[in-house]
């Protein structure tokens, strides 16, 4: 059950919306027409993104997306419709039309939609966990906060340029159903952007290095140090940069791996958070996003990943990207198993998808990411999770490694539509020799297959390592929907993983 | 408010250094089904309304960009929007890149019209085949989407201009009972008008009969024919690549000791690679509508005339993606990226004639999953999808049984075709959500790097 969080903190302009009345006008409408369920939702999505090129600004864009949507079913078929317009008459009429749709559809249904049950929740209300609302910062505080760090970097020997951005988003979500639940909530998400070039002019090569820190749900208060170190980063990045501008290019051939949770966060996601979600895996996303090798008929059996693999679902943890109290189902959210000692124990469900899986109650993934898009089952905070008996460090795994590599932060990746071959490369990679760094890699991917990756995890990092990284912008079905997740993780130790050199692939 | 009298009122009274009003209003019909039955649907409607605000600050002139996508009633509401991005302009400080706005170019007769629409009942032919096509054996899955986007641009130095974007797509998936086969096939459409839902499902099915033999092959190095798909995939990654001041400033695969590789000769085939927006049946609008800046695109250039820019011309490098303050700084040309990609120059060969053509090779399907790699040399990687097929002595002989993951470069692709075909219009697999109205001819790569096996299907 979800928490009321500081509820109050909701904003008041959205909260003195006629959210009551065009609630009634849409759902009246819809039961006047026959339809066995609908659900209308009012969403207001306010947005600022703010870039710097070398210290000028390039660019600030203010965005907000309003209106209501409005889902029917219709003698089990779904009808969906939205419209930008707020007043009863609009909501009655988008009721109309979203029944009119599922009506001029219903040829094309051949399975009647069936859903779980959830209790009522009347009149809730949730708010995320921040501290400063970052919509409600001065531009002007943003570009000064930026341009200082990005001088800061360009004054560093070796940085040619700097590029530094800032997305903020905050969104306001209004449900309610004829079963009678509605809630009111509202959350943040902040992500930080700052990456340094170097430029061989003589050779006429270039390298990258960017900051680590990932999106996160919190305020402002993030960029000025609560959950990042930025003075430290900030001071280090530039050797960083220079040392892999001139590190050797890799000897490719299989590595034992430290990965770091600034790289891990990514291949969990990939391979473990889109293969979990159950749509997929029945076959609704195989035009598109693909399908899953974890299909349910090996729930319980499949070998996931070696015995220490434990990976979560979750839509709870404070300051996930996919955290909310109540989902788009009017579901109360929680927290369950995935992968449970290495073995597939369980799927990321909505409503619909519950009882097709034999379960009672949807563990609360449905999710839109517009007012003008359908709910459908979305990532949770899928994260691995740490050796909760012996918490060793980062170092203490790479001490365990003889001839290895550290890798450290994520920048390009790769998987198939069963999420099975994947590849990734990173922003630092540090050679293990004996068991101590001996400095930067360049040139590095690593590739695999999903099952043989997780089934060579031979050590987890403590819970002092472990970190919520996270995406903004996770991709999805047709017509495309954006959703921020975040994936919590330890260090962890992978044996004798597949490592390319990117130049003698090309 | 009509959209007209957004665009009047927010230009009325001062306007500080400038000011740009962009109304985008779209509806959008949409249908998806799998496992052989409908999924989701729905017709949707949104209006935004953007306004550039350009003011004279301290040290410069600033830019600020507000859009709302809820309605605005009335004057009040369109001057709290311009307040909104005026304020935010004198927020944000001096902007790097600055120009003047354009002035007008042309009368744009459509002004004074409305919105076009669309509807559910875009698909009132597709839906009767679809349901033809859902009751065959085999498992069907897929997605048809139409959008009608309504722009109206003005700005203060007097561009009025209009213009409507049909953008349509459908994609089908079909599968054998068992999921074990798979084929894909998908095509761009202005109105739906054009699209045999039958057929394309039979084209995609009689591709699974070559799945009666299949071959496993290990990874590696394969002469490989691309569909213009496929290859269409590639180059939009390529044309992404660039952009004009990476290359002037050292960062990307287009630059070097010397500069930007302007001339520099990819491939001895008359190969143009361009963005046209005259193309027949693939227009985009003759105009620049920009609510951002970056590489080759800026707010500044609200109005300004796109026109057709050929990034490869007979297999060099000719231009690179530029703004018109980018083009002022680097003291060359206005190059704006447009919303179409044609390659040109092969030969009358159909993808039939290729592979009758060949001796021993891969043809694939699509591809998915592209990821930039490294930049410098734009190596990708990505997956073979939904059909790979063994072609030996001029005829396909079996389906491979599993898929590839490739690391190559769009550079390479071009530089190390010994064939390429006739150019037809297709729908890039991978990039169709942002990019739909491509040209692209099939490719005879000699020596395509197949990293490894992906056993998924």
């Amino acid at each position: 059950m979800a928490d009321r969080i500081d509820s109050e903190r909701i904003d008041p302009a959205f909260r003195a919306l006629p959210l009551a009345r065009l609630a009634d006008a849409a759902l009246g409408r819809a039961r006047e027409l026959g339809a066995e369920h609908a659900d209308v939702r009012v969403e207001r999505i306010v947005a600022q993104s703010v870039e710097l090129r070398d210290a000028g600004v390039t660019g600030v864009v203010d965005s907000s997306t309003e209106g209501l949507a409005v889902r029917v079913l219709v003698d089990g078929t779904w009808g969906f419709a939205s419209h930008v317009e707020l007043t009863a008459e609009r909501a009655a009429a988008t009721a109309e039309r979203a029944v009119g749709v599922a009506r001029a559809l219903a040829p094309l249904a051949r399975e009647r939609v069936d859903r779980a049950a959830e209790p009522v929740y009347a009149g809730v209300e949730w708010c995320s966990e921040y501290l400063v609302d970052p919509l409600a910062v001065p531009t002007g505080d943003k570009v000064a906060l930026l341009a200082d760090r990005s001088r800061r970097l360009l004054a560093a020997p070796g940085v040619d340029h700097v590029e530094a951005g800032l997305a903020v988003v905050r969104e306001n979500k209004f449900y309610a159903d004829v079963a009678g639940t509605s809630t009111l909530q509202q959350r943040v998400r902040t992500a930080p952007s700052l990456t340094a070039t170097t430029v061989d002019r003589d050779g006429g090569g270039f390298e990258t290095m960017s900051s680590l820190a990932p999106p996160a749900a919190r305020g402002f208060e993030y960029l000025t140090g609560t959950g990042w170190d930025w003075d430290d980063e900030l001071a280090r990045l530039p050797e960083w940069l220079a040392e892999k501008a001139v590190a050797p290019s890799v000897e490719p051939g299989r590595y034992d791996l430290v990965i770091d949770p600034s790289n891990l966060w990514l291949t969990i996601h990939e391979s473990v958070g889109h293969a979990t979600e159950y749509d997929r895996a029945i076959g609704y996303e195989a035009a598109y996003a693909g399908t899953s090798f974890a299909t349910p008929d090996l729930l319980g059996t499949l070998r996931y990943g070696s015995p220490l693999m434990h990976v979560t679902g979750d839509r709870t943890v404070p300051h996930g990207l996919a955290t909310i109290g109540y989902d788009d189902d009017g579901v109360a959210t929680g927290a369950w198993d995935l992968v449970r000692d290495g073995i597939l124990v369980g799927y990321q469900l909505d409503r619909t998808f519950a009882p097709r899986l034999g379960l009672d109650r949807s563990n609360g993934c449905a999710f839109a990411d517009s007012p003008h898009r359908a709910p459908l089952q979305r990532m949770a905070n899928v994260s691995l999770q740490p050796d909760q008996v012996t918490d060793r460090s980062t170092d203490d795994l790479i001490a365990g490694v003889d001839d290895g590599i550290y890798v450290v932060g994520d920048r390009s990746w790769s998987i198939d539509m069963q999420r099975a071959n994947f590849q990734f490369t990173g922003q630092r990679f540090l050679r293990i020799r004996g068991g101590r760094l001996a400095g930067q890699l360049r040139d590095v991917a690593y590739q695999a297959l999903t099952t043989e990756f997780w089934g060579s995890l031979d050590g987890l990092g403590g819970p002092s390592t472990w970190r919520l990284f996270g995406a903004m912008n996770c991709g999805k079905a047709q017509p495309g929907q954006s959703a921020a997740v975040g994936h919590g993780c330890p260090s962890a130790l992978f044996r004798r993983v597949n490592v390319l050199n990117t130049r003698a692939e090309g | 408010m009509r959209p007209q009298e957004i665009v009047e009122r927010a230009l009325a009274g001062p306007v500080g250094a400038g000011r740009a009003v962009l109304v985008t209003q779209t509806s959008e019909a949409v249908l998806r089904w799998a496992n052989s039955t409908m999924t989701t649907n729905g017709h949707t409607t949104a209006q935004d309304v953007a306004v550039v605000a350009l003011e004279v600050v301290e040290g410069g002139t600033a830019v600020g960009v507000v859009s709302s996508g809820a309605p605005l009633r009335d004057a009040a509401a369109v001057d709290a929007l311009v307040a909104a991005a005026r304020r935010a302009a004198r927020e944000a400080g001096p902007a790097r890149d600055v120009a003047p706005l354009p002035e007008p170019a042309a009368d744009d007769p459509g002004w004074l019209d409305g919105a076009v629409e669309t509807s559910i009942r875009v698909f009132g032919g597709l839906v009767e085949g679809l349901a033809e096509v859902l009751d065959r054996p085999q498992r069907h899955y897929g997605f048809a989407s139409h959008d009608v986007s309504t722009v109206w641009l003005g700005t203060s130095t007097g561009v009025r201009r209009r213009w409507v974007q049909p953008t349509g797509s459908i994609e089908l998936n079909v599968k054998t009972p068992d999921l074990d086969g798979s084929a894909w096939t998908g095509r761009s459409t202005a109105d739906f008008t054009d699209v045999d839902v039958v057929a394309l499902a039979a084209d995609a099915t009689s591709r699974l009969d070559w799945g009666s033999r299949r071959v496993s092959l290990p990874a590696g190095r394969y002469e490989t024919l691309l569909p213009p798909s496929a290859v269409s995939d590639f180059l939009l990654m390529l044309a992404w690549s660039m952009g004009g001041r990476p290359a002037q400033e050292g960062r990307s695969a287009f630059g070097g000791p010397d500069g930007p590789r302007i001339g520099e000769r990819l491939t001895d085939r008359p190969l143009t690679l361009a963005s046209d927006p005259a193309a027949p049946g693939l227009e985009y609008a003759p105009f620049v509508a920009a609510l951002h800046s970056g590489d080759g695109v800026s707010v500044f250039d609200n109005g300004a005339p796109a026109r057709r820019v050929e990034w490869l011309r007979d297999g060099a490098v000719a231009e690179l993606a530029y703004s018109r303050p980018e083009a002022a700084e680097f003291g060359t040309a206005f190059a704006p990226p447009g919303d179409n990609l044609l390659l040109t120059g092969g030969s009358a060969a159909s993808l039939a004639d290729m592979v009758a053509g060949t001796r021993r090779g891969l043809l694939l399907t699509c591809l998915w999953y592209i990821r930039e790699v490294d930049p410098e040399t734009l190596l990708l990687t990505g997956l073979t999808r939904d059909g790979v097929y063994l072609v030996e002595n001029g005829e396909v002989v079996a389906e491979v049984d599993h898929n590839f993951r490739f690391n190559h470069s769009p550079l390479d692709i071009v530089r190390q075709a010994t064939e390429v075909g006739a150019t037809e219009r297709t729908l890039p697999r991978e990039w169709k959500d942002w990019f739909t109205r491509v040209a692209m001819p099939p490719m005879r790569v000699p020596e395509l790097n197949m990293s490894s096996v992906s056993p998924s299907r």
